[in-house]
C-alpha cells in the first residue's frame, strides 16, 4: 500500500515537473544593484505579457557582481537575458562563450542601454568633512569606501570618473590622472568586491567618509535611511551605460525568443522608463527624464567611447593584470 | 583464473572483504580527491611555463601567499597553545556550565563562514563593541591584516580542542603523580611528561588549523580589508582572477597554494612520526 502510494506521489511529482516544464520561463542575470529595478520592471512586464497573449510568465533575476555574474553565464549559468554593468563583461560572453554575437551592442537602440546612470558621492548627515569634489577625495585623512575594480563594474565606472577629472581640470594630462587616482585608492582602507559590499561598509559598519557610488544605489540609501546621508554631485562624473543583451544560444535552447524580444524592447516603452526613473536610473525617454529633472542633476558626464575610446581599450589599460589600477598597489609607487 | 582464485581466497582469509574496500576506497579517492585535483593541476598547463612563472611571481601575488600562510602558521599557533588550555580545562576540572562550554567549542564548526565573518567584522569594526574599545589605543584589527588572524583563530579552535581532547581524556593522570611523587614541581610535570605525550596530537591539531587557515575564504574577505599588497589572501586573488575570466592564472595560483599546502602538511606529518616514535 504505501509502495503503491509512494509511487503515486513520485508520477504526481513527474507531472507536475513536466507542466513546469511547458511554463513560460525568463532568466535575466544582472549586476548587483538592480534587484529593486528589475523586480518591479519584471512584474508589470509579466502583467502585460498575461494580458497580451494569456500566458504566464516566470521571470526570475539573478544578482550579483557585474564580472561574477558574466563568468557564471560564460561557465554554464542558462541567463536568456544578461543586464550587465558595462558593455566588457557581455563582451566577455561573447567572446568566450560565443553565446551571442560580437555585434551585439548594435542590435537594440541607443548602446543597447535602455536607461543611464552615473557616479555621485554619498556623505553622513551634514557633510562633516565638507566633501564637494573629487579634489577633496585625495586630502589626507579622508576615508573612501568604493569596491575593486576589478570585480566591480560601478567601481569601473567610479574610477574613470575620477580620472576624467583630474585630466579635465586645468592643466591636466595622463600622468596627473595617474597620480590622482593613486593618490585617491590609498585614502580607500577597504575594497569590497561588489557595489551592495560597499553601501554595507559604509551605511552599516560606520566605516569612511564618503562612499563613490552608482546615482541609483545612493538615492535607495537616502530612502531607506532617511536624515542619515546627503548626496555631493561632483563638478563633473561619467556617463555610465548598463547594456542589456539578448543570449541567442541560451533562447534557441529554451525555445522562448518571442518573449525574451518582448522583454527587451519593452524596456525602452514610456511604461518602463518610468518606471527605471522612479527606481533612480536616468530614463533615455527626454519626456520622461524632464519629469524627473529634480531628481537627476545635469553636471558634465565623460563618455566611455569618445573620452576612452570604448570598454575595450579602457579595459586593457586601466584593469587588466599590470595595469594603471594594479601598478597603485606595487610598492614604491 | 585458479591462480587468482586462490590469491583473492587468500587476501579474504586475511582481510575479510579487503578486494572489495580496497577497490572501493580507490574508486571513491579517485572520483573525489584525485580527479578534481588534476584538473587544477592540469590547468595552468595551457600557459607556458614563462606565463605560469610570471602569473606567480608577480609581486601581489607573492604578497597574498606571505599573508595566506604566514597567518594560518601564526593562527594554527595560538590555536594550539589556547586550545590546550582549554582542552586541560575541560577534561581536568568539574564546574558548573562545563557542558555548555564544551558545545559552544564546536560553534564555529557550524557556522556558516560568511556569518562568522559578518560577526566578527560587525564586532571589531570601529563602531564595534570591541573594535570601539581598541580604537581608543589606536588599534586596528577589522580591515587590516590582524584582522585575517582574529578570522583565522575563530575558525581554527575546534579542530586544535577536538584533536587534543580525547588524547587527554586517555591520558590520565597517573603519570603526572608518578611525576610529583619523583618530585617534579606541576609546571615539570606538565611541560616534561603530559606536553611530550601529546606531541602528535598537538602537531595534528596545528596541521587541521593551519589547513583551514590557508584555505578559508568565506570568512576573512568580511573583515580582511583586501587591499592588494595589504590584507588581500591568496584565495580572494584567485577568485578576483576568476572574475576576470583569467582561469590559467587563478589555476597557477591555486596549484602553488596546493603544493605548498602539501609539502607543509608533509613536514607536519613527519615531525608527528618522529614525535611519536620519540615517545
Amino acid at each position: 500500500m504505501r509502495r503503491i502510494l509512494f509511487l503515486a506521489a513520485a508520477a504526481l511529482a513527474f507531472a507536475a515537473t513536466a507542466a513546469g516544464a511547458a511554463e513560460l520561463k525568463l532568466l535575466n542575470v544582472s549586476y548587483d544593484p538592480t534587484r529593486e529595478l528589475y523586480k518591479d520592471l519584471g512584474d508589470a512586464f509579466s502583467k502585460q505579457w498575461k494580458a497580451r497573449t494569456g500566458e504566464t510568465l516566470t521571470l526570475s533575476t539573478s544578482n550579483g557582481g557585474s564580472g561574477a555574474q558574466a563568468r557564471a553565464v560564460i561557465d554554464g549559468l542558462q541567463a536568456d537575458v544578461v543586464t550587465l554593468a558595462l558593455a566588457a563583461d557581455i563582451d566577455a560572453i561573447s567572446a568566450k562563450a560565443g553565446l551571442l554575437p560580437a555585434d551585439w551592442q548594435k542590435r537594440l537602440p541607443q548602446n543597447s542601454t535602455p536607461y543611464t546612470s552615473t557616479i555621485v558621492f554619498l556623505v553622513r548627515k551634514g557633510n562633516p568633512k565638507k566633501i564637494k569634489d573629487w579634489s577633496d577625495l585625495v586630502k589626507p585623512g579622508i576615508e573612501v569606501i568604493t569596491p575593486n575594480p576589478k570585480t566591480s563594474g560601478g567601481a569601473r565606472w567610479a574610477y574613470l570618473a575620477a580620472w576624467s577629472f583630474a585630466q579635465k581640470t586645468p592643466g591636466g594630462n595622463v600622468d596627473k590622472a595617474k597620480a590622482f587616482v593613486g593618490a585617491l585608492y590609498r585614502n580607500v582602507p577597504v575594497l569590497d568586491s561588489g557595489a551592495r559590499g560597499s553601501t554595507v561598509t559604509f551605511t552599516k559598519r560606520g566605516l569612511g567618509d564618503v562612499l563613490l557610488d552608482w546615482e541609483n544605489e545612493a538615492h535607495l540609501a537616502l530612502k531607506e535611511s532617511p536624515g542619515k546621508y546627503e548626496i555631493v554631485y561632483p563638478s563633473r562624473s561619467i556617463l555610465a551605460e548598463p547594456p542589456v543583451a539578448l543570449v541567442d544560444k541560451n533562447i534557441d535552447r529554451h525555445n522562448n525568443r518571442k518573449v525574451a524580444e518582448a522583454f527587451v524592447n519593452y524596456l525602452y516603452t514610456p511604461e518602463a522608463q518610468e518606471i527605471q526613473a522612479r527606481d533612480f536610473y536616468r530614463p533615455r525617454n527626454p519626456a520622461i527624464l524632464a519629469k524627473y529633472k529634480a531628481t537627476f542633476p545635469n553636471i558634465p558626464l565623460a563618455s566611455i567611447n569618445t573620452d576612452f575610446g570604448g570598454w575595450a581599450k579602457a579595459q586593457q589599460t586601466h584593469f587588466a593584470d599590470g595595469g594603471v589600477f594594479d601598478k597603485i598597489y606595487q610598492p614604491g609607487k | 583464473m585458479t591462480a587468482a582464485t586462490i590469491s583473492s581466497r587468500s587476501a579474504r582469509g586475511r582481510f575479510p572483504g579487503f578486494g572489495l574496500s580496497l577497490g572501493f576506497t580507490l574508486f571513491y579517492l579517485t572520483g573525489i580527491v584525485l580527479v578534481p585535483l588534476l584538473a587544477l593541476v592540469l590547468r595552468p598547463f595551457e600557459l607556458h611555463l614563462q606565463d605560469f612563472w610570471t602569473a606567480i611571481s608577480a609581486p601581489r601575488v607573492l604578497a597574498a601567499l606571505r599573508l595566506s600562510f604566514g597567518t594560518a602558521l601564526a593562527a594554527a599557533a595560538i590555536d594550539t597553545f589556547f586550545g590546550f588550555i582549554v582542552v586541560w580545562v575541560l577534561v581536568r576540572y568539574r564546574f558548573p556550565g562545563k557542558r555548555l562550554m564544551d558545545a559552544l567549542i564546536d560553534l564555529p564548526f557550524a557556522l556558516p563562514t560568511a556569518v562568522a565573518g559578518i560577526a566578527l567584522s560587525t564586532l571589531y569594526a570601529p563602531t564595534g563593541w570591541i573594535g570601539s574599545l581598541l580604537a581608543v589605543y589606536g588599534i586596528k584589527v577589522a580591515y587590516t591584516p590582524w584582522g585575517v588572524l582574529v578570522a583565522m583563530i575563530f575558525i581554527g579552535l575546534p579542530f586544535t580542542v577536538r584533536t587534543l581532547q580525547p588524547v587527554l581524556q586517555e591520558l590520565g593522570r597517573d603519570l603526572e603523580e608518578a611525576a610529583a611523587t619523583l618530585g617534579a614541581t606541576r609546571g615539570q610535570a606538565i611541560l616534561r611528561v603530559v606536553v611530550p605525550m601529546m606531541a602528535p596530537a598537538l602537531l595534528t591539531g596545528a596541521a587541521l588549523a593551519f589547513a583551514r587557515g590557508v584555505g578559508e575564504y568565506g570568512s576573512i574577505i568580511f573583515i580582511a580589508g583586501n587591499l592588494p599588497m595589504k590584507s588581500e589572501i591568496a584565495p580572494l586573488l584567485i577568485v578576483t582572477k576568476l572574475e576576470q575570466f583569467d582561469y590559467a592564472g587563478a589555476a597557477s595560483i591555486g596549484v602553488v597554494m596546493l603544493a605548498a599546502s602539501f609539502v607543509m602538511l608533509l613536514a607536519l606529518n613527519a615531525l608527528q612520526v618522529w614525535a611519536a616514535k620519540r615517545r
